[in-house]
């Protein structure tokens, strides 16, 4: 009896959260396409999400380029398939890794920070005052800080592809021989549109995904520094899974057409 | 009273859960008056000043501004009513990501009753009101002494020039110096402009000090109201104990929660 309580506990639970975050998350979009817009806001937190993300988020794709360069080489090495190797590293870095890992990167840096900011600003009644003073918290915190994310992941993955395929090359070319031009031709010749699209359509999902969890952990985060610490932790977790299953069901989609 | 009251509140009923905070609780704060409602901490008292600001819904029960319900009114409307508010918040709730004087001036803004160097302006006016100079307005909150920021929170609260004026334990956490300086410049400003007030405290040198009629809630009712002067008078045993702060009477603290 108790197990099952507790269980039934846990789903109640996670339904009611599952609810809060499907109308905080409408309400969150709404409020990004009707005005007032404060676009003070959204340049600090565009600046905040992508430039100050860039340098994390560009090493990380330097060394994936140049680990998958090296792992590719050793697979196609047993089958006499080495001159795929550039292909296969511009398609795994643009098609995946480059939207993930750098949703992963700013999960943790700018996720967390939006969650311990907004939810000291709960903690602290800032976002009651908010509204006492003619401003909807919704507008003036949420917004700016979703529509940052969505517009700025592309951007970043798409400077990330970049270093990355530099990062490849770089193995490519020094550490396993192959010709320089010969290696940037075959990054460019077997590339689609697609497969950059499907990375930037992703990104811009991990965007949301990670600024609406940082805003809606921090939104709900009660009872002091506590509060916070949780609702910072529960924003970066919260915000991986949901980009490695979202991932999933991204690939999924664009794999059917 | 023959005139309509400028906050009438009747029936209020407000619970958390199975917490029931808010348990149909009447009372009127005429024109021009200050009403000061007193009770222990964890009583309801902020959660009666939020459900008024509609920060909080209520469960049940009617709020009344200027004859006007606003319980269940559009947000549009609400803010409307909004804009005759000011609040001082417990802790001050100052942003402090913004200067001094964007945090007196953020109503102005907000509103578009001022352009920003004019709200700047304003802000300086209404920090000297509460005896602050120009020098402060640069400032950022966290440079500030406890008793600078509720001074500047106070700014804030009246520089909109509102009709009402919510003070939410406005000496808690001072020393006893500052807080009667803050006292008094609640008695002053209100004064000057003839606003409404409504306080909580359980501060009781506080309440004698800014009040012309004091309320006391208890279970979440208002279990005596009357003028100052007779609160020594009452006859009520809950309002002996607590404004003579003894632990032995008919009320029990919950030492649970
Ligand atoms: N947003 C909330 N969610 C859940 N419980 C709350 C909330 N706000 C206040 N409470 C509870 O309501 C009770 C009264 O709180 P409050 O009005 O802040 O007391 P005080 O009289 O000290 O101002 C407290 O027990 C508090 O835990
Ligand atoms: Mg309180």
């Amino acid at each position: 009896m108790k197990l099952l309580q507790i269980i039934g506990r846990v789903f109640i639970a996670f339904l009611a959260t599952t609810g809060r975050l499907a109308i905080f998350a409408v309400s969150a979009l709404s409020h990004c396409v009707r005005p007032p817009f404060y676009p003070r806001i959204i340049l600090r937190q565009m600046i905040e999400v992508g430039y100050f993300s860039l340098p994390v988020v560009g090493l990380t794709a330097v060394f994936a380029g140049m680990v998958m360069a090296l792992q590719t080489y050793t697979g196609t090495s047993r089958f006499s398939a080495e001159s795929a190797v550039a292909n296969i590293v511009v398609l795994a870095l643009t098609r995946e890794l480059g939207p993930v890992l750098a949703g992963l990167m700013v999960a943790g840096r700018v996720g967390a920070a939006m969650a311990a900011e907004i939810g000291t600003m709960r903690v602290t009644e800032q976002i009651d005052a908010l509204t006492t003073l003619s401003t909807n918290p919704m507008k003036y915190m949420v917004a700016p800080r979703i529509m940052a994310g969505i517009l700025m992941l592309p951007i970043m993955v798409f400077i990330a592809d970049i270093i990355g395929v530099f990062g490849g090359y770089i193995v490519g070319v020094y550490s396993l021989g192959f010709n320089p031009s010969n290696y940037l031709q075959s990054t460019w010749d077997f590339l689609e549109v697609e497969d950059v699209v499907s990375g930037l359509v992703k990104a811009a999902a991990f965007g949301f995904i990670v600024t609406l969890m940082g805003c809606f952990h921090g939104y709900q985060s009660r009872g002091g520094a506590q509060g916070v610490g949780a609702a910072t932790t529960n924003a970066v977790v919260s915000a991986s899974i949901l980009i490695l299953s979202f991932d999933y069901v991204l690939t999924e989609m664009f794999f059917a057409k | 009273m023959s005139e309509t009251p400028k906050i009438r509140v009747r029936n209020l009923k407000k619970a958390f859960g199975r917490k029931v905070v808010l348990d149909g609780l009447d009372v009127d704060v005429g024109v021009s008056e200050s009403l000061v409602v007193i009770g222990g901490s964890g009583t309801g008292k902020s959660v009666l000043i939020k459900c008024i600001l509609g920060i909080l819904k209520p469960d049940e029960g009617s709020i009344q501004i200027d004859g006007e319900e606003v319980v269940g009114m559009p947000a549009r409307e609400r803010e409307r009513v909004n804009r005759k508010f000011g609040m001082l918040f417990q802790g001050g709730a100052l942003f402090d990501s913004l200067p001094v004087w964007e945090n007196v001036g953020f109503g102005l803004i907000a509103a578009k009753h001022a352009t920003r160097p004019k709200a700047k302006e304003i802000a300086i006016a209404k920090l000297a009101q509460v005896g602050l100079g120009p020098e402060v307005a640069d400032l950022f909150p966290s440079e500030l002494s406890g008793g600078m920021q509720k001074r500047v929170a106070l700014a804030r609260a009246i520089a909109a020039d509102p009709e009402i004026i919510f003070f939410d334990e406005p000496t808690t956490g001072l020393d006893p110096i500052m807080a009667d300086v803050i006292n008094d410049l609640i008695v002053k400003i209100t004064g000057e402009v003839g606003a409404t007030g409504l306080s909580i405290t359980h501060d009781m040198a506080s309440a004698r000090k800014i009040a012309d009629r004091i309320a006391m809630l208890y279970q979440g009712r208002i279990i005596w109201a009357g003028p100052t002067g007779e609160i020594d008078r009452s006859g009520n045993p809950y309002v002996e104990q607590f404004i003579h702060g003894r632990a032995e009477g008919p009320i029990k603290m919950a030492v649970q929660v």
